[in-house]
């Protein structure tokens, strides 16, 4: 059995608005609200890395569960916008914690990351004690002005998680995570390159493939989606969340959403999402939750978490 | 009722657009049809007709045009 214990978040300081980026790429700062439900995004400093995000984020989620560092068995740390191919950040990140022995390994995978590493943590708590599980992205320096249709959905962030085997807040009840490889070549980012998203392909797969993985995964559990008053999702795009929604045949405000603050943040969506969540919500939780992702590879997934 | 009367509905359904477009138009170039409208029109082709479209088949290019779709709808009848 794993738990939530606690999460946390890091986002940088810099705004970028719709007008800043209506300057630098043409496209009207009111479609991209519209097509996206963005607003705003934060996009990291000239000196900030990935694994200095990923840093901040740990920080705030250890202090959320009064742990030290001392006290983490494992750390995975998911990422697509890494600064180089290897080490990746988890490395770094257990170094800047002062951990010189703990095993910390890399899940270089976009948008589905933090969600994979959750679904990890869970089966690997129970062995390794406490799993530090952080999305960190600094995909502001991997989009192209060139290219607004994407360029215009992405920001910076890091999430924090930290999985136990002993207690937490809620309990990790089931896990359900896919791959299909025949999607590769629709969003992708190569080596030294941009982003690269063919919009279509993404969000009718997305559209279809969220809300069964949802679906299934409650039925396997008993449940349906009327019994689940929070569901928290990557932060790709209002309309998809809203899309996830009408085919669960729930109310879209049981979504929570901070896409329009930070944009996309890929892999560190979610937990960021979480964080927030739980921030304002810090009471003992009696109904179930839903996590769920959607990104690059195509990887996709869902977790039900139930009170502990 | 035919197919393309069929797929006319659908179309109308999820695409708020005055006229029937031309069986050859490019749904996608006209504005008909988006990256959030596509997959509404999937739904409604699945319910109007009463088939399964599977995932590896809903290719953007497939739904472009209501020939096209026909073409499809075609080929899952057979």
């Amino acid at each position: 059995m794993s738990y939530l214990q606690a999460f946390g978040h890091y986002l940088p300081e810099r705004i970028v608005t719709n007008p800043d980026l209506e300057q630098r790429t043409g496209r009207d700062a009111s479609s991209i609200e519209k097509t996206s439900g963005i607003l705003e995004r934060r996009y990291a400093g000239e000196g900030e890395t990935v694994a200095d995000l990923a840093f901040a984020a740990a920080n705030a989620c250890l202090r959320n569960a009064n742990l030290s560092p001392q006290d983490i068995g494992l750390i995975l740390v998911s990422s697509g916008s890494s600064e180089r191919t290897f080490p990746g950040p988890a490395s770094v990140l257990a170094r800047k914690l002062g951990l010189t022995a703990t095993p910390a390994i890399d899940i270089p995978i976009a948008s589905a990351g933090s969600l994979i590493g959750l679904a990890f943590a869970a089966d690997l708590a129970p062995r390794y004690g406490n799993v530090l599980v952080v999305g960190s992205e600094i995909m502001s320096r991997r989009i192209s002005d060139s290219d607004p249709d994407t360029s215009i959905l992405f920001g910076d962030g890091a999430g924090a998680a930290i999985v136990s085997p002993e207690k937490g807040f809620l309990r990790i009840a089931d896990t359900a995570i896919f791959t299909d490889g025949n999607y590769a070549e629709a969003l992708k980012l190569d080596h030294n390159g941009a982003i690269q998203m063919k919009g279509l392909d993404v969000i009718i797969q997305a559209s279809r493939k969220i809300p069964r993985a949802i679906e299934d995964l409650l039925t396997k559990n008993n449940l349906e989606p009327a019994d689940v008053p929070v569901f928290l999702m990557h932060q790709a795009n209002m309309n998809l969340i809203r899309k996830v929604a009408t085919a669960l045949q729930v109310p879209a405000e049981r979504f929570f959403s901070n896409i329009a603050r930070y944009g996309n943040t890929s892999s560190a969506s979610l937990l960021i999402a979480a964080s927030e969540w739980r921030a304002v919500n810090p009471a003992p939780l009696t109904t179930p939750i839903v996590l769920a992702t959607f990104g690059a590879g195509f990887n996709w997934g869902s977790i039900l978490l139930l009170p502990a | 009722m035919s197919t393309q009367a069929g797929i006319l509905k659908v179309i109308h359904a999820v695409a708020d657009i005055p006229n029937d477009p031309a069986p050859d138009e490019s749904l996608f170039d006209s504005g008909t049809l988006d990256s959030f409208t596509l997959p509404d029109l999937v739904t409604g082709l699945e319910q109007e007709f009463n088939v399964k479209i599977p995932d590896a088949d809903l290719v953007p290019e497939r739904f472009d045009t209501v020939t096209k779709i026909e073409a499809y709808l075609n080929s899952r009848k057979n």
